[in-house]
């Protein structure tokens, strides 16, 4: 597998999310081979939580439908350890509770184990996780910081210290899936926390379609979407894997393509 | 607690990045006005003129004697303008968000009675005001929804989840992350990411100052006994915290044990659940083996919450406060004792405090001189409570 930076080393890169045993496991392990194969840059794969409560209504429902199917930290470690051939290095994105109750140490070590590059937990900012965030780094796990348009300039350079990997950067004001992101000061937002930061730079948010990645592509590294596939997961569900695989894999290569076109004068 | 709001073990900042610049902004606006003679000035005149304090410390004489001559006083906290002790913390943020130029104003609430303080604020000061709630809760306590709404605030309806007290609360929390540089978030009890736990104990201890000063011109001494029910912890917190240092006052927090706790569906992190992160600090929570919250189930909407402020947490484990629960069936048995011995409808939460002392009085000593807090009146419990009182004859 190779390692988040050697990600990024291929230029700008798509980071596509996906909601873990959404509708099931199998499916999820199969969704994240084809993205393998497709060439994204980096898998994010969302653990479920009750309370999500930085998630807009469509990753909401998926992890309803994950937890109603029996999807824990385990199991989901268990599906990552199937998946060794997969070269796209893995980051876990999830809220803390789960984490806290699986142990945190254990679960630092068993992600590591079953392959995963890197951490990210929305409700865990870098200050308030600093014991568990140092743990991570220590032992190889890249936890991955998120900033927002309205984060402070003393709090990027603090975060500019901790941030292995990338760090995340939020479109918007707002909870994943508002259809308002990115901001409009996009480039200006980014020039600022770029000005603060070395490690490459990820967009998500909001992002849903070839025609926004176009145009804040010239600003970033790599580009998370989120919502939009996890829509087309769930509009899918009643076909079978192999209609979902598809229809993610014919998505997600207009969204490389969009990404990796040369841009327009 | 120290500089990062924690409580011991308990509390901190579990939110997205979007609300730290918030939670500073607010931490630091709340710091400054509660040394602003002018803001508490404003803040005490609003608690006296317009919502009738110091409510009474009114001695509950023939209650007392049904209770093993425990000597009860009741703080009548029900007296309050809108008919709970939340609006004491309501007035207080709403005059926080007007320091802060923030003219949108959003609130969860289960029970209504948090909702219906805030849409009244707002509405006396002429602020937006929207109100999340689940739609269970909003059928549970259909005359607040009415109230609030006659107040002019948009009552949201949360159908996510348990549509309970817990959804309304994530629902406000991703109304504030994607409206926070115009909106405050006015949250109802002493739960939540610093500084709120330690804002609002700070905006109710109103009710354990004034209770001192009370007792003090009635009884010469401080109480043996505080008891108050814990959902949130806001009322509860504002009664015990000025007793804190009293080292012979001893306290007793009522949770809502539901159906029981050996069933598993109740309300009382404390009692019935384990350390956990929910709604941004760290605090007993009800949660499974995998770190989902669990639904709370209680017949009072107030008290129906799989978390608690993070300060009971330490208390708890400290030991300086006592908690335990009611069932739905003691708190019912304890509303109607008040209503027939002493001609007072309490909330639904509130008899949860009072079954206490109906279970435990003859344990107690006679004497012994208790204070419980009324939180609030039983006006919105009618409905639910209709079916329970008088099954036969409906
Ligand atoms: C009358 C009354 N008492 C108690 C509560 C519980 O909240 P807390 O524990 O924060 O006082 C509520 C909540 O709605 C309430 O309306």
């Amino acid at each position: 597998m190779r390692t988040l930076s050697e990600a990024f080393d291929a230029g700008k890169i798509l980071i596509p999310y996906i909601a873990a045993g959404d509708p099931d496991l199998d499916t999820t392990a199969e969704i994240i081979g084809e993205l393998d194969k497709l060439g994204v840059g980096i898998i994010e794969v969302g653990m479920p939580f009750s309370d999500p409560l930085a998630d807009g209504p469509i990753i909401q429902a998926a992890s309803q439908r994950a937890l109603a199917g029996g999807t824990n930290i385990s199991r989901i470690f268990e599906m990552l350890e199937e998946l060794r051939d997969v070269k796209t290095p893995i980051v876990l994105m999830g809220y803390f509770n789960p984490i806290m109750k699986y142990g945190e140490k254990s679960f630092i070590e068993d992600a590591l184990s079953c392959g995963v590059s890197g951490v990210l937990i929305p409700d865990l900012p870098f200050d308030e996780g600093k014991e568990f965030y140092d743990i991570c780094s220590e032992k190889g796990l890249c936890p991955i910081y998120m900033v927002t348009p309205n984060t402070k300039e003393e709090r990027l350079s603090q975060i500019e210290r901790k941030a292995r990997g990338f760090l995340y950067c939020v479109s918007l004001l707002g909870i994943t899936g508002d259809k308002r992101g990115p901001i409009e000061g996009i480039k200006s937002y980014m020039e600022r926390v770029r000005s603060h930061v070395s490690v490459p730079l990820a967009l998500g948010f909001g992002i849903d379609s070839p025609d926004k990645i176009r145009a804040v592509k010239p600003y970033v590294d790599g580009i998370v979407i989120g919502s939009a596939i996890v829509n087309i997961i769930s509009e899918k569900a009643d076909m079978g894997r192999k209609a979902i695989v598809n229809e993610v894999s014919v998505f997600t290569s207009a969204l490389i393509d969009a990404l990796r076109t040369a841009l327009q004068p | 607690m120290d500089l990062k709001g924690y409580f011991g073990r308990f509390g901190g900042r579990f939110v997205p990045e979007t609300l730290i610049p918030a939670l500073e902004e607010l931490e630091e606006a709340f710091y400054e006005a509660i040394n602003d003679e002018a803001f508490m000035a404003q803040y005490r005149y609003l608690l006296k003129d317009y919502s009738g304090r110091p409510t009474s410390l009114y001695f509950a004489d023939r209650l007392s004697k049904h209770l093993s001559d425990i000597k009860l006083y009741l703080k009548r906290e029900d007296l309050n303008h809108t008919g709970a002790h939340k609006i004491n913390n309501v007035l207080g943020q709403i005059l926080l968000a007007l320091r802060m130029n923030k003219k949108r104003i959003i609130a969860e609430t289960g029970a209504g009675q948090h909702g219906l303080a805030t849409a009244t604020a707002a509405a006396k000061f002429g602020l937006e005001c929207h109100i999340y709630m689940g739609l269970e809760d909003m059928h549970r306590q259909a005359l607040n929804v009415y109230k609030m709404r006659t107040l002019g605030a948009e009552v949201i309806p949360v159908t996510s989840g348990t549509m309970t007290l817990k959804d309304a609360t994530n629902e406000a929390i991703r109304d504030w992350v994607t409206n926070v540089s115009t909106t405050h978030y006015v949250i109802g009890s002493v739960v939540g990411p610093h500084p709120y736990p330690m804002m609002v104990r700070e905006f109710q201890r109103v009710i354990g100052d004034e209770t001192k000063e009370q007792i003090l011109q009635k009884e010469g001494r401080l109480p043996d006994l505080l008891v108050a029910c814990v959902g949130g912890g806001s009322n509860s917190m504002g009664m015990f915290y000025p007793f804190v240092n009293d080292k012979d006052v001893k306290m007793v927090g009522v949770e809502a044990a539901g159906y029981g706790i050996e069933t598993g569906q109740h309300a009382a992190a404390l009692t019935g659940g384990s350390v956990g992160v929910l709604h941004g600090s760290r605090s007993y929570i009800l949660q499974d083996e995998n770190g989902q919250i669990v639904p709370a189930v209680s017949i009072s909407a107030g008290l129906d919450y799989p978390g608690v402020g993070p300060e009971h947490s330490f208390y708890h484990e400290t030991g300086r406060v006592h908690y335990t629960h009611a069932t739905d069936d003691e708190a019912i048995e304890a509303f109607k004792l008040l209503c027939e011995t002493e001609g007072i409808i309490p909330a639904l939460e509130s008899a949860h405090a009072l079954a206490f002392l109906v279970r435990e009085h003859k344990n107690i000593e006679p004497g012994t001189l208790a204070v419980l807090c009324l939180s609030g009146r039983g006006d919105k419990d009618m409905e639910a409570i209709k079916g329970k009182l008088f099954e036969e004859e409906m």
